[in-house]
């Protein structure tokens, strides 16, 4: 079936438009000299020298980092654990309870997300004095809390689609379920703990608004740095920061994409 | 055997507790403390709400907050607002992303999976930059009225930022992927011998596509409409940036509530309702998935 009909292409053509033009607009005006965002004053790199010369995104970029990093890595152990009890574990008390906890942090808007967890967390402070100062820790306590139920869903999806006769084999030959779990379970379900991983770490760079219920003075992510910055009004230094990370994206997608294809190939 | 059993047993336990402590004290607990708060009356301390239990260790609840939002016209009008739009983002989407999908799922393979990967990638790149993205597109002075005005058809540039149009367009243009993935998912597994059949039986094009396909893709609608009203209820950032100063949806009025205006108890009613709107396609969209698990399996 190669011949499409030229609705579907023009409608094709206009998604992918949509999809991109916007992309392409900000990378185009980020090598703009002018310091007024919307007019042209030709081509240069001025903005991107000046974003690497300012603390205050670099700053906030670490911390970004750093928290994405942490919650990610958190969110893959507890997710893994979950995904297994769910697809391994059969029945036991309390699973509904259970694998609804999992599956509604997916859904859950933002704001309901993050005004329950800044609630908690002054609650928290009040009864037992921990967090005495919200930033780095509770920001990084609620993105693995949203983020593990990605992971889980991914292996939950990866152990469904596995078959159970290795690990099977391992116990009837009197393997210690712990060990089966590191020696079987835990390699042949590794590319979809490095995939939720890197969802994770994505889910967490990306979040402006739980980090900014969460999140206490003095501690600015990189999105909620960005947000204070175009609140304002488009900014040729946010252009040159957005293309930076379009750029990233692009090629790490690429090299995702060639490795693949190589890997099918063979 | 029994001691076998034993540290079977413990490493069970082990694994099924810490996942589920960790959600029950961060992901249940924080609601019950939003549902307390609710039912709270705003006082001017630290923290700003009366304690659930008075002095006396009395009971003290009051439901003023949610006869509030009942009554006062402008959340009223905002809750509508806010599923109006959603709801016409998420038309719009199903317009545009069908047509997609269905074509990338006809398209030969090797161009599928770039056509695939194009739709995913903006997934990648930062949320709050696709929307900042918009801003200059849309601005007086933006792309879209540069270019409409040096072609002639408009001499003055059309207000577009700052009204319910952007935070449309904004919408639209997020959360197209969330429904073109799950629309691709059943079209590309759809028998196309069917829809031959249809037509070799003397259906009309039209028709087959009413009779045949679309009864076939109906889970891949239902779960790319949810996909995308769910969040777009919520939102803050698109119509913070792209809405006006009266452009107020529910999820930016929750945030003003709680940030400007301090008024914890409140802010909680409104997430509360938000909440118990979102009950129903919640639940039907866990149920599409469960199904559709099921039928995969």
């Amino acid at each position: 079936m190669n011949k499409q009909s030229r609705f579907i292409l023009a409608v094709l053509a206009f998604g992918y438009a949509f999809l991109y033009i916007p992309l392409v607009s900000v990378v185009v005006y980020s090598f703009n000299d002018s310091k007024l965002a919307t007019v042209w004053g030709g081509f240069s790199t001025r903005w991107y020298g000046e974003l690497l010369r300012n603390d205050q995104v670099l700053d906030a970029a670490f911390l970004s980092l750093r928290i994405a990093a942490t919650s990610a890595t958190f969110a893959t152990i507890l997710g893994t654990m979950a995904g297994l009890v769910l697809v391994r574990f059969g029945r036991f008390k309390g699973r509904t309870l259970f694998s609804g906890m999992i599956t509604s942090p997916l859904v859950m808007p933002e704001v309901i997300t993050g005004l329950s967890l800044l609630l908690f967390f002054v609650s928290l402070q009040g009864l037992i004095g921990w967090p005495s100062q919200r930033g780095f820790s509770t920001i990084a306590i609620a993105h693995t809390t949203f983020s593990m139920a990605f992971v889980a869903v991914i292996i939950q999806s990866r152990l469904a689609a596995m078959d159970e006769s290795l690990e099977e084999a391992a116990m009837d030959l009197g393997g210690h379920p712990m060990r089966v779990v590191f020696d079987i379970t835990l390699p042949l379900i590794a590319p979809a703990m490095v995939a939720g991983w890197l969802l994770a770490f994505t889910l967490s760079l990306d979040d402006l608004v739980i980090a900014s219920f969460v999140s206490g003075p003095g501690s600015s992510t990189l999105p909620m740095y960005i947000f204070s910055k175009v609140k304002l009004g488009v900014t040729p230094d946010i252009n040159a920061l957005a293309s930076l990370f379009i750029l990233i994206v692009v090629v790490g997608l690429i090299i995702a994409w060639m490795t693949m294809r190589k890997t099918q190939a063979r | 055997m029994a001691t076998a059993r034993r540290p079977d047993r413990t490493w069970r336990r082990v694994t099924v507790a810490i996942p589920y402590l960790w959600l029950f004290v961060f992901f249940l607990l924080p609601f019950a403390i939003i549902l307390k708060i609710s039912l709270a009356d705003p006082i001017v301390a630290q923290p700003p709400f009366t304690p659930t239990f008075d002095a006396q260790g009395a009971l003290s609840v009051t439901l003023d907050n949610f006869l509030f939002l009942l009554t006062d016209k402008l959340y009223a009008l905002t809750y509508l607002k806010s599923v109006l739009l959603a709801g016409a983002a998420t038309v719009l989407c199903l317009i545009l992303g069908f047509p997609m999908a269905y074509g990338i799922a006809r398209a030969q393979p090797a161009a599928r999976s770039l056509l695939l990967l194009l739709i995913v990638l903006p997934f990648w790149i930062s949320f709050l930059l696709r929307v900042y993205a918009w801003m200059g597109l849309l601005n007086n002075y933006g792309a879209i009225n540069n270019a409409l005005m040096w072609l002639g058809v408009i001499d003055q540039p059309i207000q577009m930022m700052y009204t319910d149009f952007a935070i449309f367009i904004g919408l639209t243009y997020s959360y197209l992927p969330f429904m073109v993935l799950p629309l691709y998912a059943t079209l590309e597994r759809m028998d196309l011998d069917l829809i031959e059949a249809a037509q070799d039986l003397g259906a009309s094009r039209t028709r087959a596509f009413w009779d045949v396909t679309w009864p076939l893709a109906r889970a891949g609608v239902i779960a790319g409409c949810l996909l995308v009203f769910i969040p777009a209820m919520g939102e803050y950032v698109i119509p913070y940036l792209l809405g006006g100063p009266e452009s107020l949806l529910i999820g930016r009025v929750l945030f003003d509530e709680f940030f400007v205006n301090r008024d914890w108890p409140l802010a909680s009613s409104v997430a509360i309702v938000l909440l118990l709107l979102l009950v129903v396609p919640i639940v039907m969209l866990q149920r599409s998935q469960t199904s559709e698990a099921e039928t995969t399996a």
